[in-house]
């Protein structure tokens, strides 16, 4: 065996408590660090697949990023156009069908119209107010879970009677309608529709399940007293972090504003960077806190051992090579350590994987957990740096002395 | 010694001084002039605290002069770093000092092969043989694979100075090398020692307290205050 590892473990050997309490505060500092980084990607994972499956990837709707331009602009050197107003119905997509029969062509995913319009819920007294999509139950399973996640019925159930709509279950809780109801739509210009709560869906996010219906697409049209009008595509894409490109490729083509998933959860997103961002400052500062126990033992062993790196540069042991020799030695426990915590991180990780949850709020009963060999890697790569930080420090300063004074010291 | 007059120093010192201190400076060794020849059995002697083993370690590259120049077979060493110093140190010097200084955990065989295996001209089967050979020629053939704690102080020194020869040195330098041993042993290191010079022609520089085995050396040096006297 090569000399230098030759007497590093028979340093480490020699004192193997001090190497096992070394050993196991790394092993612990990486098994926890994996297993906390495997329980908050796991949730977040989760939540970002709850989030993108259950609704379309990219929507497409017929707003523009900026202002159009007006042929007057066109049509003279116009400084400034003022006095313009929105107008008070939605412009719609124009050719709706050509746009999605071009988009098909290239698309890996599917597209599927929709029309969004909004209206006052009124049932037993009470007023609500609530989105209504309009959409095409053939085309909407391609693009979102929706029709698994109609209750009491199929998305199908559109088609059964005239006016038919389906509801989220929260909402219809806080109205206090059931299938079978008849409840009241009120438009923004005051016309009122009747229309037969046929199911309901829960889509497990608050939000849509508490303001959200939805109807066939030409329901919402005549809701909408926009008759023919489509004014958003809802798009599902087979890669979902190819989304953004698609999307960005989708409203060159089109010139109609399409919003990824990535961009319409940006805040939420980006509040999970921040959350990465505490996840590895913690998971670092376990792992130093560990590396700690390492520079001790290293400390202490090159006190201990300060006559014999006097012997070894006396035989003409050069400073390099006894800097190795307990460069070594932290590695040593640093390796020994991360495989132990390695093992220890997976018993935790499967350990929290069987408790169960029983919340109101939640849908999953088990914890979330994400495996990945980059966890673990991860972990190796800090705790190793961390020990051979630990290790240098003292091996250099053991290096350095100078053998004559402890020799004089010793004899 | 002067059999050898006509021979090129191991180690000369010319005009050698080493300070310590800042402040209060103290002078340990003073305008030293002094070579060894190869085959040479030189004897250092002289009171407590003159600067024996501060000679010696100058001698031995362990230690760098504050004035002077150290050759080593002709080569001027005071401009050599660290490594080339280390490695002079490994493959031409061999050092004996009073205490064993042996390392705890190695047997005596694995502490005999240690200088062989750091200069690695060897393989790992001949510095076996080797290691085995010098510790039989010290009459150590059933200790090798003793731990130094289970050896008596007399066997220790031996394994040392097996040690010591490990990479066939030019020269050995043992400082008190009989210091603390009874009068057999130290009988038994002067004879290895005599042996050594005869049949290899290795220089030995013994630092000891003893006039009567200093007397016996080819030549004797006495040192006072830092100074040859
Ligand atoms: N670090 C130091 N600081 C101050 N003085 C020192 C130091 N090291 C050695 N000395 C002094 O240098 C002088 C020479 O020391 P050295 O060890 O060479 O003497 P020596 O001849 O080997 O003595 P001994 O026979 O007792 O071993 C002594 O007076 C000693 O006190
Ligand atoms: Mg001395």
């Amino acid at each position: 065996m090569n000399l230098v590892i030759d007497i590093a473990v028979t340093h480490v050997r020699s004192r193997l408590r001090q190497t096992l309490v070394g050993l196991l505060g790394v092993a612990m500092g990486v098994g926890f660090s994996v297993m906390m980084a495997s329980l908050m990607e796991g949730s977040q994972r989760d939540f970002v697949s709850q989030l993108v499956d259950s609704l379309p990837h990219i929507t497409m709707n017929d707003e523009r990023r900026s202002p159009p331009r007006q042929p007057a602009e066109d049509a003279f050197d116009t400084i400034a156009i003022s006095g313009l107003r929105t107008p008070e119905t939605r412009p719609g997509i124009k050719n709706p069908y050509a746009i999605m029969a071009e988009l098909e062509g290239w698309l890996n995913g599917a597209v599927a119209p929709s029309v969004e319009t909004r209206a006052v819920i009124r049932y037993a007294g009470r007023d609500t107010a609530a989105s209504v999509i309009g959409v095409d139950p053939r085309r909407e399973r391609y693009v979102s879970k929706l029709p698994t996640q109609v209750r009491g019925g199929d998305l199908d159930a559109l088609y059964k009677s005239s006016n038919a709509i389906i509801i989220g279950d929260k909402l219809a809780q806080k109205i206090g309608a059931r299938i079978g109801n008849t409840i009241a739509l009120a438009s923004g210009r005051g016309e009122v529709m009747s229309c037969t709560v046929v199911a309901l869906f829960h889509s497990g996010i608050a939000q849509s399940d508490e303001t959200q219906a939805y109807t066939l697409i030409k329901t919402a049209q005549i809701l909408a007293g926009q008759t023919g009008i489509i004014n958003a595509m809802r798009i599902r894409v087979a890669d979902i972090m190819q989304a953004m490109s698609v999307a960005g490729r989708i409203e060159a083509q089109t010139g109609y504003k399409s919003v990824s998933w990535q961009e319409a959860n940006e805040d939420l997103l980006s509040a999970f960077e921040i959350r990465n961002f505490i996840m590895y400052t913690v998971v670092g500062a376990i792992l130093l806190v560990a590396s700690f126990g390492t520079y001790n033992i290293i400390s202490t062993i090159t006190h201990e051992k300060t006559r014999d790196i006097a012997i070894l540069k006396s035989l003409g042991f050069t400073e390099g090579t006894v800097r190795r020799i307990f460069l070594i030695e932290a590695l040593l426990i640093g390796l020994a350590g991360t495989v132990l915590g390695w093992v220890l991180g997976y018993a935790l990780c499967s350990l929290l994987g069987t408790i169960e949850f029983k919340s109101p709020f939640m849908d999953a009963t088990h914890l979330p957990l994400y495996y990945t060999p980059k966890h673990y890697a991860l972990a190796a790569l800090v705790a190793l740096t961390a020990s051979a930080i630990a290790g240098y420090l003292p091996a250099r300063k053991a290096a350095r002395q100078h053998p004559v004074e402890i020799i004089r010291g010793a004899s | 010694m002067t059999a050898n007059a006509g021979a090129s120093p191991v180690i000369a010192l010319k005009s050698v001084t080493k300070t310590i201190g800042d402040g209060v400076v103290t002078t340990l060794v003073r305008d030293i002039d002094m070579s060894i020849f190869p085959g040479e059995f030189v004897s250092i002697t002289g009171p407590s605290g003159s600067g024996k083993s501060s000679l010696l370690y100058l001698l031995g590259l362990l230690d760098v002069p504050s004035s002077g120049d150290v050759f080593i077979q002709g080569q001027p060493v005071n401009k050599l770093d660290e490594r080339a110093r280390a490695h002079m140190r490994l493959s031409l010097i061999g050092f004996v000092f009073q205490f064993h200084f042996l390392l705890p955990e190695f047997t005596a065989l694995a502490n005999v092969m240690l200088p062989m295996r750091a200069l690695a001209e060897l393989d790992q089967h001949a510095m076996q043989e080797r290691a085995r050979t010098l510790l039989a020629s010290l009459g150590l053939h059933d200790h090798m694979n003793k731990l130094p704690g289970q050896l008596s102080g007399g066997q220790r020194q031996r394994v040392a100075i097996a040690r010591a020869l490990a990479n066939t040195p030019k020269v050995i330098l043992a400082d008190e090398p009989t210091g603390n041993l009874d009068s057999k042993s130290s009988e038994q290191v002067l004879a290895i020692f005599r042996r050594l010079v005869d049949e290899t022609g290795s220089a030995i520089v013994m630092v000891t307290h003893d006039l009567e085995l200093a007397e016996r050396a080819d030549r004797h040096v006495r040192i006072v205050d830092g100074r040859i006297v």
